[in-house]
């Protein structure tokens, strides 16, 4: 009974009779997967070059940081910086990094991680990358209910902020209620994400149309996305929010990983689906709306950040921990570069990862191509 | 090569032949207490939306056998393959696993206790043989259990058994249509559940594959004791595989029981609408459906039927 198996296909190598292949680990290519198992039959699975990826942008997205702070109109080194960080600095020193500077990387730091969290996230459920929060609609979405507070209510910058969020709620929403049928399923997500998307840019563009000239400019400024004069009241909180929702999220990963190979595999596993997929959507939403309610719509990260992370890490699956921390240290390394560039507070950090992500994008579409995906 | 099913249950009285009394047209509906088999529908009413399936179909799942189900197309074979594993929740009517209504239990239960290999599953990009079949292991771990010394053994096993071993390090997308079969079946393995649904698994592959996917079935329900439940197109491998056959159409059970007992030229045309005669199979002495020319169809068709 054995043999038709071995010899089914010319395609698999010939293998001699042994069974030397059964010693081998099982865990896909080789040794990249550890497992911790402890006496009272507790086991925890690493992946060893994903946890490499996740430190090293750790490490890039914390230098990256310590630089920012050091950059600006009155530069500090870095030595100086990471003395004022703990708390033994001078007093001008320490007015400038902790006051003026830090929160602004902090709300840096968290706004990119919540993008590539919910990126990865949406990419994950629709099964495609084009299913980011970018392309469906949520950040215009956030645009529009900052608009309605900039331009019909000449709102203070609190209500703007609450109108994005609202914004962005209600779009999510909107989205995951038109795309129901029998359950979400990945096109019909995406493509409804465009549609509302189509629209929602189409009232924007309206409201624009209605505002004056000084609500106009400080729509436009909005809505490229920028990290310019934000404090602690933006810090607390996102950083609130994001300890309540990335362990809910990543509590919820392995069953996402199982809704990767189709719901009806995911069934057959074990996984309640429709449950699974409206927790993480909603946590998506609530992550990318806040995340877009403090910095406005930054461009292209929560497209790019999982899909760079997946390449990085190589693995498959979501990748959820290094799409967040990509995005973190792609959204400081846009910020430092814009500032660097053109000086500070002169290029919105928005301007700059939608040009790093179209060229990600366009390096990602010849790319795939090559490889005879697309 | 020992295939399963040639001997069925049949009640020894040799070949049989076009000729053997029909004797009702729904001999083999009662013939099984459902409330013994571990997994049964009753009297459920199938429906996606409005568009009803089946109404009141009774069927159960005989324990330890190889059921196969068959039908022409659009009879509503695998919308009850989908109710049996839970993913089509039935209108009316209830499907029972171990004696309790399969909806009402834990998610993760009825993955340790039933498989299903569906129609359509995605290979997620750039994941290899050994890790898909691994993620078989999902009902069987938890956030602190994530990977076992039992897990790694039942994946090996499986992998083994399904004869991918040695494509373990391979991304799944680089195989052909009939090594990425083996290794979805080798993931439904890898669950361990004692019954196990397979959606028409030799669907798309080339003959040698079919059989190859076949005789695998036919090893676990003969080696390993797995009680399997197939949709199948080709009613010749169903008849020389299954130990239990039901034939539907139309979303009613026309006739279920061993293949040598129920599968006659008037079963198939009733259920296929097709005349032919079944002869025995040389190889297993199972029946054999030998449709009938066309010529023999059109114009003298109750001849062909007659002569057997």
């Amino acid at each position: 009974m054995k043999a038709p198996h071995d010899e089914a296909d010319g395609r698999s190598r010939p293998v001699p009779a042994g069974r030397e292949q059964e010693a081998r680990a099982v865990s896909g290519r080789g040794s990249r997967a550890r497992t911790v198992r402890t006496g009272g039959g507790l086991s925890v699975r690493v992946d060893v070059r994903a946890s490499a990826v996740v430190v090293l942008l750790l490490v890039a997205a914390l230098t990256a940081s310590v630089v920012l702070i050091g950059t600006g109109d009155f530069p500090i080194p870095a030595g100086d910086v990471l003395r004022t960080l703990l708390g033994d600095g001078d007093a001008g020193q320490e007015f400038i990094v902790n006051e003026l500077r830090l929160p602004r990387v902090l709300v840096g730091l968290l706004v990119g991680a919540a993008l590539g969290l919910g990126g990865a996230l949406f990419q994950a459920v629709s099964r495609n990358p084009l299913g980011s929060p970018d392309v469906l609609g949520l950040g215009q979405g956030s645009t529009a209910g900052a608009l309605v507070m900039i331009v019909l209510f000449s709102g203070s910058a609190t209500q703007v902020t609450v109108g994005a969020l609202a914004g962005g709620l209600v779009t999510g929403l909107a989205i995951y209620v038109l795309a129901w049928k029998k359950g979400v399923h990945g096109y019909r997500l995406v493509l409804v994400g465009i549609g509302v998307s189509a629209i929602v840019t189409a009232v924007n563009g309206y409201l624009i149309t209605k505002a004056d000239l000084v609500d106009a400019t400080r729509a436009v400024v909005w809505m490229t996305g920028s990290l310019n004069g934000r404090d602690w009241s933006q810090v607390w909180p996102l950083l609130g929010l994001c300890a309540v929702l990335v362990p809910l999220v990543l509590g919820n990963a392995r069953a996402l990983r199982t809704l990767e190979m189709g719901d009806d595999v995911a069934y057959a596993l074990g996984v309640r689906v429709e449950r699974t997929r409206l927790v993480l959507m909603v946590a998506a939403v609530l992550l990318t709306a806040s995340a877009t309610a403090a910095a406005g719509p930054v461009g292209f990260v929560a497209l790019t950040a999982p899909q760079l992370a997946r390449r990085l890490t190589r693995s498959p699956g979501p990748n959820l921990v290094p799409a967040m921390c990509m995005g973190a240290t792609l959204l400081v390394v846009a910020d430092w570069a814009s500032q660097r560039a053109f000086g500070a507070d002169q290029l919105p950090v928005g301007v700059v990862t939608g040009v790093l992500g179209g060229v990600y994008l366009l390096w990602l579409l010849v790319t795939e191509r090559r490889a005879g995906r697309i | 090569m020992n295939a399963a099913g040639s001997t069925g249950t049949g009640s020894g009285d040799g070949p049989h032949m076009t000729t053997r009394p029909h004797t009702t047209t729904r001999p083999h509906t009662t013939t099984r207490r459902s409330a013994v088999d571990r997994l049964s529908a009753e009297n459920v009413t199938l429906a996606y939306d409005q568009r009803v399936i089946a109404e009141q179909l009774s069927v159960g799942i005989p324990d330890n056998s190889f059921t196969v189900i068959v039908g022409p197309n659009a009879c509503g074979k695998s919308t009850l393959l989908r109710a049996l594993s839970r993913m089509l929740k039935p209108q009316r009517g209830r499907v029972l696993l171990d004696g309790h209504v399969i909806q009402s239990m834990p998610a993760k239960k009825v993955a340790r206790t039933l498989g299903l290999l569906p129609q359509s599953s995605i290979a997620p990009d750039g994941i290899t043989v050994g890790d898909l079949v691994g993620r078989g292991r999902y009902p069987h771990q938890g956030l602190l259990r994530q990977w076992s010394a039992e897990d790694e053994r039942i994946v090996r096993e499986s992998m083994a058994s399904t004869g991918v071993a040695e494509l373990a390090d391979r991304y799944v997308d680089e195989l052909s249509g009939g090594q990425r079969q083996r290794v979805w079946i080798a993931m439904a393995l890898a669950q361990q559940t004692p019954l196990l649904l397979l959606d028409e698994p030799t669907t798309f592959l080339d003959i040698q594959h079919q059989i190859d996917v076949l005789d695998l079935c036919a090893e676990l329900h003969e080696e390993r004791g797995r009680t399997l439940v197939a949709v199948l197109h080709d009613l010749n491998h169903a008849a020389r595989y299954a130990t239990h056959l039901i034939a539907l159409r139309d979303g009613s059970v026309i006739a279920q029981g061993a293949p040598a007992d129920i599968v006659t030229a008037e079963l198939v045309e009733e259920v296929f609408g097709l005349r032919c005669q079944v002869i025995e199979d040389p190889e297993t002495g199972t029946p054999l459906v030998v449709p009938a020319a066309r010529r023999s169809r059109t114009a003298a068709a109750p001849v062909a039927v007659a002569e057997g």
